[in-house]
């Protein structure tokens, strides 16, 4: 049973699709929406790294205190 | 630091007056007494472990999992975490009222049901393990499940009790140990077994191209024949305070069950070590595997359906002992014949142990040998 919003519809260049077409012929990918999907994720990884300390100063210290007590550190 | 699956380390661990205010509150509320394995699941929802997931999975996140192993929001999810309750039992519950989960008779956390469900063993076995033989592990574990599923965010108030409190750290904790450490990459190490000098190169070949690594064995429901808990730990613990340098090597449990669930199951363990704070992670031949129910590498292939997984992994095929080399190697980088070389078969070395022999220096270091041969029957029964 396939979901209802499993899949949508995005536009693009047909030149950018022709370019896509010509590359998945040596891919295991079976269509271009298949690997543009694969580009998408791969990139919006990129995007998504990094980030910033999620404890505050307090609570880190707090978080080392018991680092230190069970010997991860000195 | 790497950040976080999904984006965000969830903490919904209950602190101070909010904790007792939920305790005295659990002993009002609907109550559902859970086993060990469940609780497990609780407290590493609360602690981030399982992030970004906040509680049990509901339908729609339930049918995306098993279907395209990604939540209902596009975020790579392999392995549906859930919580079954028999038809009666779900009769008792109502949607988006609060239940409480109780432990071996002590509140656990209260969970916001927002959906109770259905669902169809025979599709989740297919789906999730590959197989509906119930001589696979996970299958027989899903036959004696509820015929309902409860959905819904759940607050920790207090954490099962642990064996090993001493080797246990939360992600947030891992975090800042390894910034504090100064590693800015980290490779993470899954294990259930004892480790051999094969383990050993691995871990020590990944090593080199990283800051640090963490070793990370599974504590836990396991199967038959499998090595305990304990001798698990008390193994890695001497191999590392004996040949790794203390500034590069972290040991640390995850308490969580096995479920044999192969390629799915890697992805899985991948994601639970990017949220301890890993960069990298260690893939090995059949990786989280049973008997012969996964291709050997199966489980390196899945990753190519995961471009966003936001963790690099680390392949590792099969090593062996060379005579000749006299050392540890790989199919590339060992000209010798099969005579020369000693493989590390896990069911040899178990073997041997059973027999009560010491596996010889090339397989496994004399102190980690000394420690297992201590247990006398160092296996689950």
């Amino acid at each position: 049973m396939a979901d209802k919003h499993e899949f949508t519809t995005i536009t693009i260049p047909s030149t950018l699709y022709k370019r896509l077409e010509g590359m998945i012929a040596e891919t295991e990918f079976e269509s271009v929406s298949a690997y543009a999907t694969h580009l998408l994720r791969e990139a919006l990884a990129r995007l998504e790294a990094g980030s910033e300390d999620v404890l505050s100063e307090e609570e880190e210290e707090q978080v080392k205190e018991r680092l230190r007590a069970l010997g991860y550190l000195d | 630091m790497i950040r976080p699956h999904g984006g965000k380390l969830v903490d919904r661990v209950l602190r101070g007056k909010a904790r007792e205010e939920a305790e005295e509150r659990a002993y009002g509320l609907p109550r559902l007494e859970v086993g060990d394995d469940l609780a497990r699941d609780v407290e590493n929802i609360a602690r981030g472990v399982f992030s970004p997931l906040e509680g049990f999975l509901g339908r729609e996140d339930y049918q995306s999992v098993l279907r395209s192993m990604r939540l209902a929001n596009d975020v790579p999810w392999t392995i549906p975490i859930v919580l079954d309750v028999s038809e009666e039992e779900a009769d008792r519950f109502r949607e988006r009222e609060d239940i409480a989960l109780f432990h071996r008779g002590k509140p656990l956390a209260i969970m916001h049901l927002e959906e109770k469900y259905r669902y169809d063993k025979e599709e989740h076995a297919r789906k999730v393990f590959g197989t509906t033989s119930r001589a696979h592990p996970g299958v027989a574990k899903l036959e004696g499940m509820g015929k309902v599923l409860l959905g819904g965010k759940i607050d920790l108030i207090n954490p099962p009790q642990s064996r090993f409190g001493r080797y246990k750290l939360s992600p947030f904790e891992t975090r800042v140990l390894f910034k504090e450490k100064g590693w800015r990459t980290v490779v993470g190490f899954q294990t259930r077994n004892v480790p051999h000098l094969g383990h050993e190169y691995v871990q020590k070949t990944a090593l080199s191209f990283v800051d640090g690594i963490f070793i990370n064995p599974l504590i836990g429901r396991k199967k038959r024949g499998d090595f305990k808990d304990e001798v698990i730990l008390e193994a890695y613990a001497i191999l590392i305070e004996n040949y790794f340098l203390k500034d590069n090597a972290v040991l640390a449990i995850l308490e969580t069950e096995m479920r044999y669930a192969g390629p799915r199951e890697a992805i899985f363990h991948a994601i639970m070590r990017k949220n301890f704070g890993c960069t990298h992670f260690i893939v090995g031949r059949d990786h989280a595997g049973v008997g012969d129910f996964y291709d050997p590498f199966a489980a390196h292939r899945i990753f190519e359906e995961f471009p966003d997984l936001g963790i690099v992994p680390l392949f590792f095929r099969t090593f062996f002992y060379c005579r000749k080399c006299g050392g540890v190697a790989n199919e590339k980088t060992c000209p010798h014949s099969e005579e020369d070389r000693v493989n590390f078969s896990g069911t040899t070395i178990r073997k041997m142990l059973s027999q009560g022999e010491v596996p010889p220096p090339e397989l496994m270091r004399p102190e980690v040998a000394e420690v297992i041969a201590r247990y006398g029957n160092p296996f689950v029964e």
